[in-house]
């Protein structure tokens, strides 16, 4: 099979939807002749036109709010926000209006939109460039929120959020647009709420997003090499969370570490280890242990930055001692 | 106001009804909420009734509005059924929202109203918005934005307006200058002219008399058609006045508005009053008729009140519906 760059399949995912629905268009902060500080976009104006394609001022809860008015009748836009950070400024727009207006409305009333937007640090950007906010936007009923961790989810996702008929925040990991995974030239969707295992295992489950999953594939090499068999299993979306498929992994290991780049702290990993516990407390041989940034704002310098998000070591480390029955935290 | 053209007297008549049946529709409300029937809190529109009707008599049901958390009065010019709001108002399943909305949240798609929103100036974008889209699909239609003076200290006005500007968007920006920024003077909120900010970004401005609801409805018309040629954005600032207070438990407001002020625009400026009176000096309907048409908007009102009393709450479990779309 080929293999292309998320970049790449992002692109051809929004390309696609673009032929096949004319009322499916592109707005954000140089998105056209620019096609983005990642040239994610590029080749897209080319093809569909500043009719589609539509630059726009630096003005983020502007044009997100047009993309929500213009979702409510009719039209399919795709809002560009150039880094995830900017969340905070569309989130009015986004949380007030887009997540409650299907049901603020009685059902009368659809928000058929696509946030794609991107996540993760240590690309040296700081505090205000390299913030992982999934956990904001997955804690708003309304919203659905898709983390792809490869080229061929981040093509099979974008073309499910663009045809889903609800407000959907897509978060790609900005340090995987180059990085290249097999893609089919064949149309494929992937379905949100379903799980994909990525490498099966006995002893211990390590349920990872996004930027995460590399991670923790990386860590299950390490803990295969001492003989512990590691299950990586990618949610695909946190909101649909496939909690069946979680649960039925953890009640077979008995042991579950969730890793997410996001603060630590009443994150996605408190939320996904919260329902484990409650619902599979009976099945564990250790406390199910969260792995998530540290609470504290990216730091610029390389030398703090790097030590702020999990590493396979560290997911190694931590699988390591959950399975010799070691606890983590002293009493 | 100016003299009658006699082909219109079907338009006058049905502008006429339609204030007075705002106007009792918030008599209504309000004593909904005096009684304690009503749950939650409200804003009402009285005395602002020559704006929304004025505008909303120049739309069809294809064109869109948005509006405020003072809504009532936007959702019946534009074509609301009593009934249906009253069951919204009271949260019973026939509500337009099925009772998830209430007051702050009255929309009603079939006649193209998009909603109330209960963020202050929170529906800019989303007038704009559909615009833009009207403008993509090559759609003919024009959305208008309803929104109070309170809203213009709001920065995503300037963001939106700044984009239909640049793109030629078919929105009508219409500012419902009532005085007041909730409690505050609106003279104490807004710095300079509030349709100068409109002018800065090479927008045509209009400021005109809300009370008056021929002119309203006169320029609508003509702003509307020049949308519906490319020729927009337009913004339109008019003049009214709130009867009430901010909400419906504002009553004692002596600090910040005289009662003299509220008597000189209730005695001497009413929108109702005033095209009632009007209409007598035309000919077009003589004091018998107009009494015969309030008092059948009042039998109207009356009936969708006690109908809405008596209809059903929605079943518990629609609470987790209309989460996400299927």
């Amino acid at each position: 099979m080929r293999e292309i760059t998320l970049s790449q399949a992002v692109n051809e995912a929004i390309a696609e939807e673009m032929r096949r629905d004319p009322t499916v268009f592109l707005l954000g902060e140089d998105v056209a002749e620019a096609g983005t500080p990642f040239k994610v976009l590029s080749g897209l104006v080319e093809e569909f036109g500043t009719q589609r394609v539509i630059d726009t001022p630096i003005s983020e809860p502007g044009f997100m709010g047009l993309a929500v008015g213009a979702a409510m009748t009719g039209a399919r836009p795709i809002v560009d926000l150039m880094f995830g950070d900017f969340i905070f400024l569309v989130m009015d727009q986004l949380c007030n209006q887009a997540a409650k207006i299907h049901y603020m409305s009685g059902g009368k009333l659809n928000v058929p939109l696509v946030l794609r937007t991107n996540m993760g640090a240590t690309r040296r950007s700081a505090a205000q460039h390299s913030q992982s906010l999934q956990a904001l936007v997955a804690h708003i009923p309304g919203l659905k929120v898709a983390m792809p961790s490869s080229a061929y989810e981040a093509k099979g996702l974008m073309k499910t959020a663009i045809r889903d008929n609800n407000p959907v925040v897509i978060f790609e990991d900005k340090l995987m647009y180059q990085d290249k995974a097999p893609v089919p030239e064949e149309e494929y969707l992937i379905p949100f709420g379903v799980a994909n295992i990525k490498r099966e295992g006995t002893d211990i489950t390590l349920i990872a997003t996004s930027s995460m999953v590399q991670v923790a594939e990386k860590a299950a090499e390490l803990l295969a090499a001492e003989g512990i068999s590691a299950e990586v299993i990618d949610p695909r979306t946190i909101v649909p969370l496939d909690e069946a498929t979680l649960l039925e992994s953890v009640r077979k290991t008995s042991r579950a570490i969730v890793i997410d780049e996001g603060h630590q702290s009443y994150g996605i990993t408190a939320e996904i280890a919260s329902r484990l516990n409650e619902k599979a407390f009976y099945h564990l041989d250790a406390p199910v242990l969260r792995m998530g940034a540290m609470d504290v704002p990216v730091p610029f310098s390389p030398a703090l930055e790097d030590v702020t998000v999990p590493t396979p070591e560290g997911v190694a480390a931590n699988a390591r001692k959950l399975c010799a029955g070691e606890l983590i935290h002293a009493a | 106001m100016s003299p009658a053209k006699k082909t219109n007297s079907a338009d006058y008549l049905r502008m006429y009804r339609q204030m007075v049946r705002i106007r009792t529709f918030e008599d209504n409300a309000n004593q909904l909420y005096l009684s304690a029937k009503m749950p939650g809190l409200t804003h009402m529109y009285s005395g602002e009734e020559a704006v929304a009707v004025g505008i909303c008599e120049a739309l069809t049901d294809d064109d869109r509005i948005t509006s405020t958390h003072r809504g009532h009065g936007h959702c019946v010019a534009k074509g609301a059924d009593f009934k249906q709001m009253f069951c919204e108002l009271l949260g019973k399943a026939e509500g337009y929202c099925r009772g998830k909305g209430g007051s702050m949240h009255i929309a009603d798609q079939s006649h193209g109203n998009l909603g109330a929103n209960a963020i202050v100036g929170g529906s800019m974008g989303i007038a704009t918005g559909s615009a833009l889209r009207a403008k993509l699909m090559g759609q003919d239609d024009v959305t208008v934005c309803f929104f109070g003076d309170g809203a213009t200290a709001q920065g995503l006005l300037y963001e939106v307006m700044n984009m239909a500007a640049l793109w030629k968007l078919p929105v009508i920006y219409a500012c419902e200058n009532n005085g007041y920024s909730e409690y505050t003077k609106t003279e104490e909120i807004a710095a300079g002219s509030i349709t100068a900010r409109a002018e800065a970004f090479g927008i045509e401005a209009h400021r005109i008399d809300g009370q008056d609801v021929l002119a309203v409805n006169e320029l609508t018309q003509k702003l509307v058609a020049r949308c519906r040629k490319g020729e927009g954005p337009f913004f339109i600032e008019l003049e009214t006045y709130r009867y009430h207070g901010h909400h419906v438990g504002d009553i004692n407001r002596a600090y910040y508005r005289s009662k003299d002020e509220e008597k000189d625009w209730k005695e001497n400026r009413d929108p109702i009053i005033r095209f009632r009176s009007w209409l007598v000096e035309q000919g077009i309907a003589s004091e018998e008729e107009i009494e015969a048409m309030n008092a059948e908007v009042e039998k109207d009102a009356a009936e969708a009140v006690a109908y809405a009393e008596a209809a059903p709450y929605p079943d518990v479990s629609e609470v987790d519906m209309h989460v996400y779309a299927a």
